[in-house]
């Protein structure tokens, strides 16, 4: 069970999807933990920026059995940049009817352009060479070191580029812009009634957690180097991330990145568990397991591991003294991730 | 063409069972059941397991052992409806849990049972009998088999039940007025908590029912439900949610547009239809149809 993890480069491959998977749970943590804006189509995001990177930094499509749009053949910095472009363009697209309506109809739909996105990658063949995917995909700083040793440098930037994303998303959250939108998660009508623009926020949001989405499928797939639409079934796509950033505690995201470790582990060592099985269907364990997740954190431990911090102003004291009885009174229907301490401090901007 | 709005009519009449169990949860409960789908899928596997043939019933592939399949598929998957909401949706419902809580719940409950379907029969693809059946031939080219017309009549029963239940008795009336206002309804001294146990007994032996019929239609795989998921919600929305006869409209809308699409688009792009009617109804009135407010 654990004896894979002494074997460095078994252990270098695994963190790097942890790294990963971080990027994608603080995405949604934009989304979900800090606007409560109910994206259920991750999936949809991961496939479009993984398939955008692809065609950015691959070569124009050559042979008979490859057939892709672009194939640019640019630096990896363009492909990242580009698969978040095109993910926030999507989120602007989706955002448009939904985000006026209710939190739920937003998720439908999420759903809906995920699963549309998929068949379109599958039965459109000159657009991503379909069921066949696009294989090869390039990896930045490839002849740097030996090809052995190569798993060590996509590693670290992984890791560069989750604490960029990190730093960016935390500066974010801790300024005025960042409380407007808890606020917005709080109480979308008191926002509005401070005279706060509750579309346009929301939609700033969106399109933000979509561009880091897009810039998390772009590291996927110059990681594994081959993708296909199977890569993006909603398990795999959708509700893994979610997952990670329940558990690990949504509203905070050094929670999301410890939720990413902590699902990343189950997920991965119950693979290893179930993979020499003579049952295939042994193998549908590991998702009744996600499935239990979920519904366990909701009920049992609804903040996550690592619940939202109180307050996130640096200008503001460690602790709020406020009496929180009272705020609590206040908001009787705050929803039960967002607990009732924060509630003065959410509609204070 | 006549042929592809007949047998739209045929999968509209299966999206209508799942849509007004569907918009009923909606309506009286406010949260979008993500597992109503899986729902489905549960009941086709029950009727699965206790089919054991009997004969044939006239022309039908199938004998008197299928209605009670269907029945015990009904019954199981209300009775398995009304346990989760005890299990989970109620202890998160006491504590004031806001919808989208209650929604994701019910998506996690979703992923459970279908890997339950898949831990239970594995990923292959099934059949209740097997064997060609010859199809009726009617005027303007349509062809329809035995089976397709007892899924359409089977489908019209249960709908005219379903009203008559609603609009004719005094749980009927207790579930719309819940459905209108809880709080109101509580007031007025009806037991809410009874009606939230009628609507799911019955919103979920609708599933369970519709999944047969899917079933008989084509064939049993785990994801039959969950790919059926976006018709239903389109059908729910664009009839208006909490609205039986919207849901009925809409699944005519959405069933026999998939179907007539396949006249000029891949038969692979029949749950974008059913996306993209939702996308527009939700730009142009997003209330549906019949609904009254958002």
């Amino acid at each position: 069970m654990i004896s894979d993890f002494l074997n460095p480069s078994y252990l270098a491959g695994f963190l790097t999807l942890v790294l990963i998977y971080g990027v994608f749970a603080i995405g949604l943590n934009v989304h979900w933990g800090y606007t409560g804006i109910f994206n259920f189509g991750v999936a949809g995001f991961f496939a479009v920026g993984a398939y955008t990177s692809a065609i950015i930094t691959k070569q124009p499509a050559s042979g008979a059995y490859m057939t892709y749009i672009g194939g640019l053949h640019l630096p990896y910095v363009f492909g990242l940049l580009g698969a978040g472009l095109a993910c926030a363009v999507l989120a602007f697209i989706i955002g448009i009817p939904t985000l006026r309506l209710r939190e739920d109809y937003l998720a439908i739909a999420s759903i809906g352009v995920a699963e549309t996105l998929r068949r379109v990658f599958i039965n459109e063949m000159w657009l991503v060479n379909g069921t066949r995917g696009i294989i090869g995909i390039p990896q930045p700083l490839h002849g740097l070191v030996d090809q052995a040793d190569y798993k060590y440098v996509y590693l670290a930037i992984a890791a560069v580029i989750l604490l960029v994303v990190y730093v960016a998303v935390e500066r974010g959250i801790r300024s005025p812009w960042g409380r407007v939108l808890r606020a917005i998660r709080e109480d979308e009508m008191t926002a509005a009634a401070s005279g706060k623009n509750i579309f346009a926020f929301k939609m700033q949001a969106f399109m933000l957690g979509a561009f880091i989405m897009g810039i998390g499928g772009a590291m996927y797939a110059s990681y594994v180097r081959a993708i296909t639409p199977d890569t993006f079934v909603p398990m795999f796509g959708t509700f893994l991330i979610w997952v990670m950033l329940i558990v690990g505690g949504s509203g905070n995201n050094k929670g999301a990145i410890l939720g990413a470790l902590a699902v990343w582990l189950i997920w991965d060592r119950t693979g290893a568990l179930v993979s020499n099985a003579q049952d295939p269907r042994i193998f549908y364990v590991r998702n009744l397991l996600i499935g239990v997740m979920v519904v366990a954190v909701l009920l049992l431990r609804p903040k996550g591991i690592w619940g939202e911090e109180k307050r996130v102003s640096v200008y503001a004291g460690k602790e709020p003294e406020r009496a929180k009885a009272k705020d609590e009174a206040a908001e009787p229907l705050a929803s039960v991730v967002s607990t009732a301490e924060e509630a003065g401090d959410g509609g204070a901007s | 063409m006549a042929q592809l709005v007949v047998i739209g009519l045929i999968m509209s009449s299966i999206i209508a069972l799942g849509a007004i169990g569907l918009t009923l949860i909606y309506g009286i409960l406010k949260f979008a059941n993500f597992a109503h789908g899986d729902l489905m899928t549960v009941g086709a596997y029950i009727a699965f397991l206790t089919f054991t043939g009997g004969g044939h019933i006239g022309p039908l592939s199938f004998g008197y052992g299928m209605i009670l399949a269907m029945l015990a598929a009904m019954l199981v998957v209300g009775a398995m409806s009304v346990l989760i909401d005890r299990l989970v949706y109620r202890p998160l419902r006491r504590r004031n849990a806001g919808l989208v809580i209650l929604a994701m719940a019910s998506l996690g409950m979703a992923i459970i049972v279908r890997s339950l379907v898949y831990l239970g029969w594995g990923p292959d693809q099934r059949f209740y009998s097997s064997g060609l059946q010859y199809a009726h031939q009617f005027p303007l080219g349509i062809a329809l088999k035995p089976d397709q017309m007892f899924i359409g009549a089977t489908a019209l029963v249960s709908v005219v039940s379903v009203y008559l239940l609603l609009y004719r008795t005094k749980l009927g009336k207790a579930m719309r007025a819940t459905a209108d206002n809880m709080e109101l309804a509580k007031v007025a001294g009806i037991d809410t908590e009874r009606v939230v146990i009628a609507t799911w007994a019955i919103g979920g032996s609708l599933a369970g029912l519709a999944g047969v019929l899917l079933g008989i239609q084509s064939h049993l795989m785990p994801e039959m439900g969950f790919i059926f998921i976006l018709p239903l919600f389109a059908a729910s929305i664009l009839g208006g949610v909490g609205s039986p006869h919207g849901a009925l409209v809409g699944a005519l809308v959405v069933g026999i547009s998939q179907e007539v699409s396949t006249e000029w688009i891949s038969p692979a792009y029949k749950p974008a239809i059913a996306f993209i009617l939702l996308f527009a109804i939700l730009l142009v009135r997003p209330r549906g149809i019949f609904g009254v407010k958002v």
